[in-house]
């Protein structure tokens, strides 16, 4: 018996030194980047003396703000990763014509176009949309913090390790080459039986586990906990969105759990849910993950709508125009992003009857979305517009945003679809909506919410840098594609024939190159802003002129927010109490009921990180401890029943007392 | 008087600020809100592996069919297991009202029994069919029907070590107001398997034995 039992195998499973790409020197030059990089970083973290305080005041917190500027700093940081996977495949494409075979073999290439897709939807767009709602929300909404804060720390580590899965599949093993949706029979053991599926099954798996108890723990926060007299019609905009956006998460993200369960069963077991044979139909995981996936779109999105909201009525000076009509638009949205999944793959052959009912609805979108748009531009229309920044964003997302929109309703025409599907007009189209909408919608809400959470504004200068290139690169990267698209050019493809082509490719690349400037602007901003951070103090609290519950508080708030809980009367709740010579209270100050900070989020995702890794490789001993040692922990948490204590009210008072000498000194 | 206390912030006191509460402000708990909407998405989860068994549940491959495999009457006894568990952790609850401790136990241990029972059966079902090699690898219909059942069975799993820890911690610490609130989640959670067996038991058994 113990001749057959190899122990090796037993412990590490398929995991060999192959598995390490020692013949690729690109992943080994990054490879030794990122060890130095995070050698050098330890080292500092190490000097300073700073790990006690990166796990008690970070990592272990359950305070709403902390964790979302941690989603926020994991989504900037996965930008980087999956900016630098498009960098290299507009590199590729520019130059690998006739001859030219390209500096990255095709299964490289294919990689890396799966883990851009990846990375910069799951790892970048949603951390930066669940950063923002989970530090905005509660503030919106006038309450200390979420429903759930223990499980608001832990949907963020299952985040952060999903994302870590991903960036170990680079140096590894390797990651899928499938595409961002992994589709059957390719993605199944038959064609693809090496670990790449297994690291997107299971850094999926487990990230989307974080997103859906994220949505859960919102939706419960913006039902239950908002400050007395905010009727549902008297939220703002943005908490509006958000919980349409996290309604849809709750609503889409267990079909992604169900048909990734479906692939690894394929995949580990040996089932033929999509299998070519005994019965299996890969066409059904095509519809169950645009099923997820459409909605997906739009929980991206409509958060960004928020964010335009906002910065539109601030900076205009005015009240957002057809407030109650932008509410309707959203829930609209909400319910018709159900209804147009198949829109992705008309070519199937579904017959003509249910293209047109797909065509239809993913037509009528286009309505509550230009009614928004209608709405932003009727708040601007005689405002007195200040073009700081986050404006500057909102505007260029208008215009970028209404010409992707008009490719999107192209797009649904089933005859035209079946020309342009997997072309690179697709791909252009959704470049043009997230981008526009979604990236140019996070990188506003970040200007404008950054001096809430750390007490400066961003510096001006460098924000304009970025929003330039972005927008000039914006086009010069994705018009080509448009034109290519037209001309037959499909997607995914390392190498072509035709060198008339060319000059569009190298025109995109040109693009690419004006979004990395525009990337590195914004990361000079931070910088910069951090260096001069005492010239763009602000101590009011409301650097905008801003008109919602989040202004009327110190910036960066106190852990419990507000000293009372704020009373709403109007949907513009700080604007109103400017309006009406509001006191900001300087005594009275009582003890304030708080949540504890708990390590067991980190514990547990980072368990439950350790058997997607065992699994990954195969190595099932490893798997089933780790598991038995996550349940154990859950189950142990389950036993601390002291989570939380009460700020005493003499800390309340200095911390305010704090706040009034400073606001006494700048005069306000 | 009631109408006051139910709305303190619309009817404020004459001095009371216009902007801020002065005292303390206590939202209502969301727990029970957000297990419901823990459940509807695990919900969801079913109703995709439903749609997959729609979808798949007559792709036999050749292989055999439900009307070959399916023994009813050992269903309809787990069947009859699983409902009975729900009735008594309806009595933990009746009697957790009436706080006596010692009777919530004792129904909540029959209730665990009653779910190994079901467990059981449900284990001994799938040895058998893979022993008649009808495993889940054999054709897309077995694949979705272990799939579908399996699932509940390992919810089933998940209620029972829940119960267990639940058990262990009313030991501990008595009725208190959070050992309430795990007892009421345990209760939908418990009896939503049992709405979901409903739908297997007649969507996959009853409608798949037909010819």
């Amino acid at each position: 018996m113990l001749d057959h039992l190899d122990l090796t195998k037993l412990i590490f499973g398929r995991l060999t030194w192959n598995a390490i790409p020692f013949h690729e020197p690109i992943l080994i030059v990054t490879f030794a980047a990122v060890c130095l990089g995070g050698l050098g970083m330890l080292a500092l973290i190490t000097r300073y003396r700073l790990w006690g305080y990166l796990w008690n005041e970070w990592f272990t917190s359950i305070d709403h703000k902390k964790i979302g500027i941690m989603y926020v700093i994991l989504g900037l940081v996965m930008l980087l990763r999956g900016f630098a996977d498009a960098l290299m495949m507009r590199a590729q494409q520019a130059v690998s014509f006739g001859d030219n075979l390209g500096y990255l073999p095709p299964h490289h290439y294919d990689q890396i176009f799966t883990a851009h897709g990846v990375i910069m939807i799951f790892f970048v767009a949603m951390p930066l949309v669940t950063g923002l709602m989970n530090f905005v929300v509660p503030l919106q909404i006038g309450a200390r913090d979420v429903a759930f804060p223990f499980l608001n720390n832990f949907s963020f580590w299952m985040t952060a390790f999903g994302a870590g899965l991903t960036m170990a599949s680079l140096f590894v093993g390797e990651f899928a080459r499938t595409g961002w949706l992994a589709y059957p029979p390719l993605s199944g053991i038959a064609f693809s039986p090496d670990v790449g599926v297994d690291y997107y099954i299971w850094s999926l798996q487990i990230a989307g586990v974080g997103t859906l108890l994220s949505g859960v723990n919102l939706v419960a926060t913006i039902v239950k906990m908002r400050a007395p007299g905010m009727s549902m019609m008297k939220m703002p905009v943005f908490t509006w969105t958000s919980l349409c956006t996290n309604v849809l998460i709750v609503a889409a993200f267990p079909v992604l759990t169900a048909v990734l369960v479906l692939l690894s069963l394929d995949r580990y077991v040996g089932t033929n849910f999509f299998t070519n044979d005994l019965g299996g139909n890969a066409m059904m995981y095509v519809n169950l993950i645009w099923i997820w996936g459409h909605p997906e779109v739009y929980i991206l999105v409509l958060p960004a709508f928020g964010i335009f909201s906002e910065v539109v009525s601030t900076f205009s000076g005015k009240r957002l125009f057809g407030y109650a009509s932008m509410v309707y638009a959203t829930v609209v949205i909400t319910i018709l992003s159900y209804l147009v999944w198949l829109h992705h793959f008309f070519t199937m052959g579904s017959g003509a009857s249910v293209n047109s009912f797909f065509g239809i609805t993913t037509m009528i979108i286009s309505i509550p979305t230009g009614a928004k748009i209608f709405n932003w531009l009727f708040t601007m229309y005689r405002g007195r517009i200040r073009f700081e920044v986050p404006m500057l964003w909102t505007v260029g997302f208008m215009i970028t945003f209404v010409i992707g929109g008009m490719t999107g309703v192209l797009l649904a025409v089933p005859p035209a679809d079946f020309v342009l599907h997997n072309s690179l007009f697709l791909i252009a189209h959704f470049h043009n909506v997230i981008i526009g909408g979604v990236l140019f919608g996070l990188l506003a809400g970040i200007t404008y919410w950054f001096p809430k959470a750390f007490g400066y504004k961003l510096d001006p200068f460098w924000g304009k840098c970025s929003f330039w290139f972005w927008q000039i690169g914006f086009f010069f990267a994705f018009m080509p594609l448009y034109v290519l698209g037209l001309m037959g050019v499909t997607r995914r493809l390392s190498h072509f024939d035709d060198p008339s082509l060319q000059v569009w490719f190298i025109i995109a690349a040109f693009g690419a190159v004006l979004i990395a400037l525009g990337i590195a602007s914004f990361l000079i901003q931070l910088v910069v802003s951090f260096l001069r951070r005492e010239q763009l103090r602000d101590v009011t609290g409301d650097p905008w002129n801003g008109r919602t519950l989040e202004w009327s508080t110190a910036s960066p708030p106190p852990s419990y927010n507000f000293a009372f809980t704020p009373v709403v009367h109007d949907n513009d709740a700080w604007y109103d109490m400017k309006a009406n010579q509001y006191e900001r209270p300087t005594s009275g100050f009582i003890a304030i009921h708080m949540p504890k900070n708990t390590g067991a989020g980190f514990v547990i995702a980072a368990l439950s990180a350790a058997v997607g890794f065992a699994l990954i490789w195969h190595m099932w001993l490893a798997a089933g401890l780790a598991f038995v040692a996550m349940m154990a922990a859950i189950i142990i948490h389950t036993f601390n029943y002291k989570r939380d204590f009460h700020i005493g009210a003499d800390e309340v008072v200095r911390t305010e007392d704090a706040r009034t000498q400073q606001l006494a000194v700048a005069h306000v | 008087m009631s109408d006051a206390t139910m709305t303190p912030a619309l009817t404020p006191a004459a001095d009371a600020p216009r902007y801020y509460l002065r005292e303390e402000h206590h939202p209502e708990n969301g727990t029970l809100l957000g297990f419901w909407l823990y459940l509807m998405s695990d919900c969801l989860v079913f109703a995709c592996l439903f749609a997959v068994y729609g979808v798949l549940g007559r792709s036999y491959a050749a292989g055999p069919s439900g009307a070959d495999l399916f023994d009813l009457p050992l269903v309809a006894v787990n069947t009859s297991l699983l409902l009975l568990s729900s009735i008594t952790y309806g009595f933990a609850v009746l009697e957790m009202q009436r706080k006596h401790l010692r009777a919530v136990l004792v129904w909540l241990g029959v209730t665990g029994l009653f779910g190994l029972g079901f467990l059981s059966l449900e284990l001994y079902e799938f040895a058998h069919l893979i022993h008649e090699g009808a495993g889940p690898q054999r054709s897309a219909f077995l694949s979705s029907f272990f799939t579908l059942v399996g699932t509940h069975g390992l919810h089933v799993t998940f209620g029972i070590v829940w119960l267990v820890v639940l058990m262990f911690q009313l030991g501990k610490h008595g009725l208190t107001a959070p050992n309430r609130r795990r007892m009421m989640c345990l209760s939908m959670f418990w009896h939503f398997l049992d709405v979901v067996w409903i739908g297997v038991f007649t969507f996959v058994y009853l409608m798949g034995v037909l010819p």
